[in-house]
């Protein structure tokens, strides 16, 4: 009888166990399938708005644009329809607000109902004409031709450097500049975090006595638990005012900016983690090289290092990890501007800071909406990336030490 | 007395432990001297006495006097890298650095300033020679020190230890974690390295320690019991204790 409760109760235990990590394991898969669902739905839609439609001339040869010819259209960038492959003939720009130009308000007549016969008259006399239009206004006999817009390829979302998700007639949906905004700004933080993070780390493992270690080790585990927004006020306070000072620059908000408070952020893993490595060089090793007449800096150098190699490296990609996935800090420093950076001393955008400050204003469903979650599974990758890197890395070193 | 390695009434603290009792003991050059005892006697405290390997560890405090070639090692003027240079070390598990078989034993001499590469490249051949390891390696001297066996490590160790051309070597247990054969190889190096060296060697192996040694200190609790002839102590040991020892009635 006991015997039976015992058993039952590891059973019970068992299926508990089972379900929860089956529960788990679900959720987390769940959420990724989430994620690219939502976000391949920027692939399979119009880039203008819906409700809207870019109409022609019957006659225009043009069958389709891309969302980035119609944004050179709009720009005024491109003035004739040669250089899109039409007829030679020069573009005629029209949107809603020009018909004063075209026609009094009594011929439009009350609430303006004769609206859309007038655009399909319009549509039809001027060869070179594009109009941007509500498809109420739409005519059922219209005269003029819709034309279709083609989604944005994979190719134009990755190497599209305009982000503009929200831009009339056409949102321009470029994550180039993000992504580069990303990298640039999370490698200028292990630029500076690895320095610090590395000495900071030998000497708590090699030089400091166990009671300025019990003092600083706890130190730099909470400057892991200071939340993100605390950091990005400093940022704004301290660094950001200091760096337009130092560089006379019209605003202080850069990636400097956001790469020294990511630093600050990432030094806590890359201390602990390569603090960690560095102690399990060998005492052995370390008496070995010392007994060969080696000073503390040569073993430390030559010896405890190469053999914590491995360890460091997982350190600093971990450390770009926490810097690659840091939303609220760099939102508030590094001015948001969605272009490719040249110098760390102009405003970037990142990924997360984008999808923070968007998310709320995008309608769910959208376009832009989607582009956000596209930006997600980017998002998701990269860390992805970086995990299976450490993976390898800390797999091949547990290979070596086991020898 | 023209003894290389004296200590003279040597005490040894670790914080309160007192771990090396009031020691006295001259070792003649080129000779092996063996110590024996049971574990936790303070051998391995005595051989790290003689590079100041024990500086390492907090707490440890030394009172008499420690002589190597007639200098006092523990005298502030000392110079420990230099030490160091002239006392080798050779420890229980084999130790190499996580480097090539080739910069292992480099090591030594390019810590101590030494560039010249055609010297280092002749010195690396002759110290695994002298370690009765070049044949085995000679092939592979840029592979990683771990790719070899054990045993192969260990006089890895050594050739490293006599790259930099001591004049004495201390070896704590350096076959114990070896199989026979190896084990039978390190005592024929000895034998061969005495012509140049003074050794001083740490084992639990009495057989061993009877095969290679000249003279033989038996310890116990941190005291020195009795040091002497080898095939005297093995023989017609003057202390109880030392004839319990190694007639295997305790330790
Ligand atoms: N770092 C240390 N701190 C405190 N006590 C120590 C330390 N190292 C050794 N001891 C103590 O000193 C005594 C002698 O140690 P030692 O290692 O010299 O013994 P041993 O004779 O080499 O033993 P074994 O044969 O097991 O290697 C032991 O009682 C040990 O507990
Ligand atoms: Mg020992």
């Amino acid at each position: 009888m006991r015997k039976f409760l015992r058993n039952l109760t590891e059973k019970i235990v068992e299926g508990i166990l089972f379900l929860s990590s089956t529960v788990t394991t679900l959720t987390v898969l769940l959420i990724i399938v989430f994620l690219f669902r939502e976000g391949a739905g920027v692939f399979s839609q119009s880039p203008v708005e819906k409700g809207f439609v870019i109409a022609v001339n019957k006659d225009n040869p043009i069958q389709t644009l891309t969302s980035a010819q119609l944004k050179l259209i709009y720009d005024q960038e491109v003035t004739n329809w040669s250089k899109l492959g039409g007829k030679n003939d020069s573009i005629i720009l029209f949107r809603l607000d020009d018909i004063g130009n075209y026609y009094t308000e009594d011929e439009l007549g009350e609430n303006f109902k004769n609206m859309p016969e007038k655009l399909s008259e319009l549509m039809d006399k001027n060869s070179g004409m594009v109009a941007f239009f509500s498809d109420k206004y739409l005519a059922k006999n219209f005269r003029g031709r819709v034309l279709k817009m083609s989604n944005t390829t994979l190719k134009e979302f990755f190497t599209g450097k305009e982000w503009f998700p929200t831009a009339q007639p056409s949102a321009q949906m470029g994550v180039l500049s993000l992504i580069l905004g990303t990298l640039w700004v999370s490698l200028g933080a292990i630029l500076i975090a690895l320095p610090f993070g590395l000495a900071t780390a030998i000497y708590l493992a090699e030089i400091a006595d166990s009671r300025t270690r019990n003092i600083l080790k706890p130190l730099v585990e909470l400057l892991a638990g200071i939340p993100s927004v605390v950091y990005g006020f400093f940022g704004l306070i301290i660094i950001v005012p200091a760096i337009q000072k130092i560089f006379d620059l019209p605003v202080g908000e850069t990636a400097l900016a956001g790469s020294i408070i990511l630093g600050i952020m990432a030094l806590p893993t890359i201390i602990t983690i390569s603090e960690d490595a560095l102690r399990t060089t060998p005492r052995a090793m370390k008496e070995a090289s010392l007994a060969l007449g080696a000073n503390r800096w040569q073993t430390i150098s030559k010896v405890v290092i190469p053999y914590a190699m491995s360890g460091i490296t997982a350190a600093a990609i971990l450390g770009i990890g926490r810097a690659v996935g840091e939303t609220m800090a760099v939102l508030m420093v590094t001015g948001n501007a969605a272009v490719i950076p040249h110098t760390f001393l102009e405003p970037v955008r990142t990924i997360p800071a984008t999808i923070a400050a968007e998310l709320g204003e995008a309608p769910q469903g959208d376009l832009h909406y989607k582009a956000l979650f596209g930006l997600g599974c980017i998002l998701f990758l990269i860390t992805l990336a970086i995990n299976i890197t450490v993976e390898y890395i800390s797999g091949k070193r547990n290979k070596t030490s086991n020898d | 007395m023209n003894s290389i390695i004296s200590t003279r009434f040597l005490n040894l603290y670790y914080n309160e432990f007192h771990a090396l009792k009031g020691i006295t003991m001259d070792i003649q050059p080129n000779t092996v001297a063996a110590l024996i005892g049971p574990s936790g006697c303070g051998k391995s405290t005595f051989l790290r006495l003689f590079n100041r390997m024990n500086d390492l560890i907090d707490g440890v405090k030394i009172t008499g006097d420690v002589l190597v070639n007639g200098k006092d090692i523990y005298a502030d003027v000392l110079d420990v890298v230099e030490l160091r240079r002239t006392v080798g070390m050779v420890f229980q598990k084999p130790n190499p650095f996580p480097k090539s078989i080739f910069e292992n034993v480099a090591y030594g001499m390019r810590v101590n300033g030494i560039t010249d590469n055609q010297y280092i490249a002749e010195k690396v051949e002759e110290s695994l020679r002298q370690a009765a390891l070049w044949d085995e390696v000679k092939d592979k001297l840029k592979k990683s020190a771990f790719e070899i066996s054990g045993g192969q490590q260990q006089r890895l160790c050594i050739a490293r230890a006599l790259a930099i051309e001591p004049k004495i070597l201390l070896m704590d247990e350096p076959a114990s974690a070896l199989d026979p054969i190896s084990s039978a190889k390190i005592e024929e190096l000895i034998w061969e390295l005495k012509k140049d060296y003074t050794i001083m060697i740490v084992t639990h192996n009495l057989q061993q320690a009877g095969r290679v040694s000249d003279t033989t200190a038996f310890f116990y609790l941190g005291e020195l019991v009795e040091y002497g002839d080898t095939k005297e102590i093995f023989t017609q040991p003057k202390d109880k204790k030392t004839q319990n020892y190694i007639t295997g009635r305790f330790g």
